[in-house]
């Protein structure tokens, strides 16, 4: 075996293409029905079928193919590099940056900052409605959720499956007490949060002796208790038809968005109406609320309670034997983490302007936790990143009406978004099974910080 | 009282179903320790599968005989689902054995979801009705059993026979209980590890094809996202008979179909989801092992 691999690439070659003969093989009987043959309903609305062999020969072509180029070239190429790096000996996390790498964040920051500004400059007021509110503010949704759901998995590594649940509680917290007792924004975004918390540890404080996948188990089924209660509640929450006409944020009272108003903030500053300014605000506050969650994860991680958590996800034997309290520390985790869901649902609730159950499904769940495992668990940076690129790229993929002209008119992309997401998330797990960021910046250390790889620390036992 | 002996058979039926689906949940957790999030998306591609096979045997030959064709939709499914199985473990599961543990965990939920919209955009979002199959009833007094309830308690019956029969009395099944006693000790007395454990993934989803071609028969309807649900629903029966233990997820499928359709029964048929979810927090909190399970002993 070690003799083919280093003597030449004959053998390899055999090798790959018998594989891809087999993976032609084995993916042909895998589509057979499924790509195949088609079922669709005909005029008399009877359930009939119809063959889709070009489709189906693509399939295996690309799927033979595939398996011949990965066993053939790409599979031998990584191994070479690996070896070539083992040889050298140099470790994978280098000290020396370039100036992108180390002012990083500074730069994201300054990007972020005057996003809108540029958007608008650049597409002006109709067309950067699309950038600010579907990329923008979309995108920092899911950053603040994953910031939020990495306190709970990503620092006390207790995995959460049903994490949407608090950000449900915070969405219906502000629509139903803004739409019944009509408090402002202001008001109910901290209650939200706080709603939400008082929600984590009721949730958290029964499955507290739970751990791994048991956890994960119970937490899945909360989360799908309160999306069904919201939906047959219908009294309340009028059910699958959600609550609609929900009120939108002011400018901390002092100007108001809605039109018609005294205070409007357009006709108070003498602009032209266009609902770009409303959006432009709801970027700045979610933005706000993400950088409150990243400086409070932080602070917290520098804090005994931060420690706590870490300590927790090491090792939960040894971190009651140091006389930690283990109950508090997976409680005040639960809290804080679905604070920050909480904040992210009230934010969520006034954007829409409408909730229903349909946004707090358990695929949004796997969504998050998703984001929070292929960042890197841990690592903020990471994890931001993780979701810019998996709702970015499937708000990206909303926009290719172009590849209508190539696959035809009847090509919808975003049918294949979903696909597509899914598909990423288990080819980035087989590549980077320590997601995107792999090292990790201690916060206790002894003479020098020094980052070390993210296969040193642990993921916890829940 | 007719009523109540009713629903039984009613819960019966459904509780096979989840049984069936469960015996896979619980034979994979035991053997590598992972919850394979895509069991129910299997189950659903086996209901798929069972459709297409319907649909074109019905159109070839009209008048074919209805064990026919339910031996060859139960058969192909098995074949089409034990394959698709086989190849997920090889992709997406096995080059991350022995990785961090939520790697698994995460690429199974991203198979889920790889699945479910495989179907919707290959076959389409909507529906999928066929007609009725199966529509003999029996009338015994007050108490009407179908022919196909019947088929599908007696099918459960046989299944889970020659599955008992595979893992107890067979060099096979003796592989599969040492691989999931201590798989390295197993790998050193000579058991193939790789070959056994994916041998599990295609039984657990050969009974799984089964389980969602009796659904589709049951239901006379298929749909992408008809995973999820009885998905969840039959882990909760692997956990409540205690996962690992393949008794036990039967016993749980039964519990779980009787208390879906006794609760839907008498009480709101609205919250009957919210029961067994309910239910499944309840026994994770107070018994974690579940009923037949062995407790789990941590190790420093």
């Amino acid at each position: 075996m070690t003799a083919a691999t280093e003597t030449g690439h004959p053998n390899v070659l055999a090798k790959a293409v018998r594989e891809g003969l087999f993976a032609g093989v084995v993916s042909f009987f895998m589509f057979l029905l499924f790509v195949g043959i088609e079922t669709y309903q005909d005029i008399n609305n009877a359930l009939v079928w119809r063959t889709r062999w070009g489709l189906l020969a693509i399939f295996v072509v690309v799927a033979a193919v595939g398996r011949f180029l990965t066993v053939g070239f790409i599979k031998p190429h990584i191994d070479r590099r690996k070896l070539a790096k083992a040889k050298s000996g140099v470790l994978e996390i280098s000290e020396q940056k370039n100036f992108f790498h180390r002012h990083f964040l500074k730069i994201a920051l300054i990007f972020l900052l005057v996003y809108p500004f540029l958007s608008l400059l650049i597409v002006g007021k109709q067309g950067s409605l699309k950038y600010v509110d579907n990329f923008g503010i979309q995108i920092l949704i899911y950053v603040m959720l994953a910031w939020g759901l990495n306190i709970v998995v990503g620092l006390a590594g207790l995995l959460d499956l049903g994490y949407v649940a608090f950000y449900a509680v915070g969405a219906y917290s502000y629509a139903l007490l803004s739409s019944y007792f009509g408090f402002s924004f202001w008001l109910l975004l901290p209650m939200s949060g706080i709603l939400a918390a008082l929600w984590g540890i009721i949730l958290g404080f029964p499955v507290l002796r739970l751990r791994g996948d048991y956890l994960a188990i119970v937490t899945l089924a909360f989360g799908e208790i309160i999306r069904l209660v919201l939906i047959n509640w219908t009294d309340v929450t009028k059910g699958t038809f959600g609550i609609s006409g929900i009120a939108k944020a002011s400018f901390f009272g002092i100007w108001s968005f809605d039109t018609g108003t005294t205070n409007n903030f357009v006709k108070a500053w003498g602009l032209s109406a266009s609902s770009v300014y409303y959006k432009v605000f709801l970027f700045y506050v979610i933005l706000a609320l993400c950088m409150l969650t990243a400086y409070v994860t932080i602070r917290l991680r520098r804090m005994p309670i931060g420690r706590a958590w870490e300590a927790l996800r090491e090792d939960e034997i040894a971190c009651r034997s140091l006389g930690i309290n283990t109950v508090t520390t997976k409680l005040t985790a639960f809290a804080t983490g679905a604070m920050f869901g909480g904040f992210a649902g009230a934010f969520f609730a006034t954007r829409q302007g409408f909730v229903s159950p349909e946004s707090f499904v358990f695929l949004e769940s796997a969504v998050i936790l998703a984001m929070v495992v292929l960042g890197g668990m841990g690592s903020l940076t990471g994890i931001a990143l993780a979701a810019v690129v998996m709702v970015g790229g499937t708000e990206v993929l909303r926009e290719m009406s172009f590849l209508k002209s190539v696959f035809g008119p009847d090509f919808t992309p975003e049918l294949y978004r979903m696909l597509l997401f899914g598909l990423a998330m288990i080819i980035v797990m087989l590549f980077k099974p320590r997601g995107f960021v792999g090292s990790r910046e201690p916060t206790a250390f002894l003479k020098e910080r020094r980052a070390v790889s993210g296969s040193f620390t642990k993921e916890g036992h829940g | 009282m007719e009523y109540f002996i009713q629903q039984l058979i009613n819960g019966l039926t459904l509780g096979s179903i989840y049984g069936l689906v469960a015996i896979g949940y619980t034979m994979v957790y035991g053997i590598i320790g992972m919850i394979n999030f895509a069991h129910g998306d299997i189950f659903m591609l086996g209901g798929f599968a069972a459709l297409i096979v319907f649909l074109i045997a019905t159109s070839f030959f009209a008048g074919i005989p209805v064990a026919l064709l339910l031996l060859l939709m139960l058969l192909v499914g098995m074949l089409m689902t034990g394959l698709w199985n086989w190849t997920i473990e090889r992709v997406a599961y096995r080059p991350l054995r022995g990785s961090f543990r939520l790697a698994p965990l995460i690429t199974a939920i991203g198979m889920s979801i790889v699945l479910s919209n495989f179907i919707q955009v290959t076959q389409g979002p909507r529906n999928k009705p066929i007609p009725p199959m199966v529509t003999d009833v029996f009338h015994l007094g007050a108490i009407t059993v179908s022919l196909k309830q019947v088929l599908i308690v007696v099918i459960t019956a046989v299944l889970l026979f020659a599955f008992w029969y595979i893992v107890n009395r067979t060099p096979l099944g003796r592989a599969q209980r040492a691989t999931e006693q201590d798989r390295k000790m197993a790998a050193l007395l000579g058991v193939d590890v790789d070959r056994t454990i994916s041998i599990t993934f295609i039984m657990g989803a050969a009974l799984a094809a089964v389980a969602g071609a009796m659904y589709l028969m049951y239901y006379g309807v298929a749909s992408f996202n008809d995973g999820f649900i009885p998905g969840v629903k039959a882990f909760t029966a692997a956990v409540l008979g205690g996962i690992g233990s393949l008794p036990g997820a039967v016993l749980g499928g039964l519990l779980i179909g009787l208390i879906e359709s006794l609760w839907s029964a008498y009480f709101s048929i609205a919250y009957k989801d919210v029961a067994t979810f309910a239910i499944l927090a309840f026994v994770l909190i107070f018994k974690p092992t579940g009923i037949l399970g062995r407790p789990e002993v941590e190790k420093v």
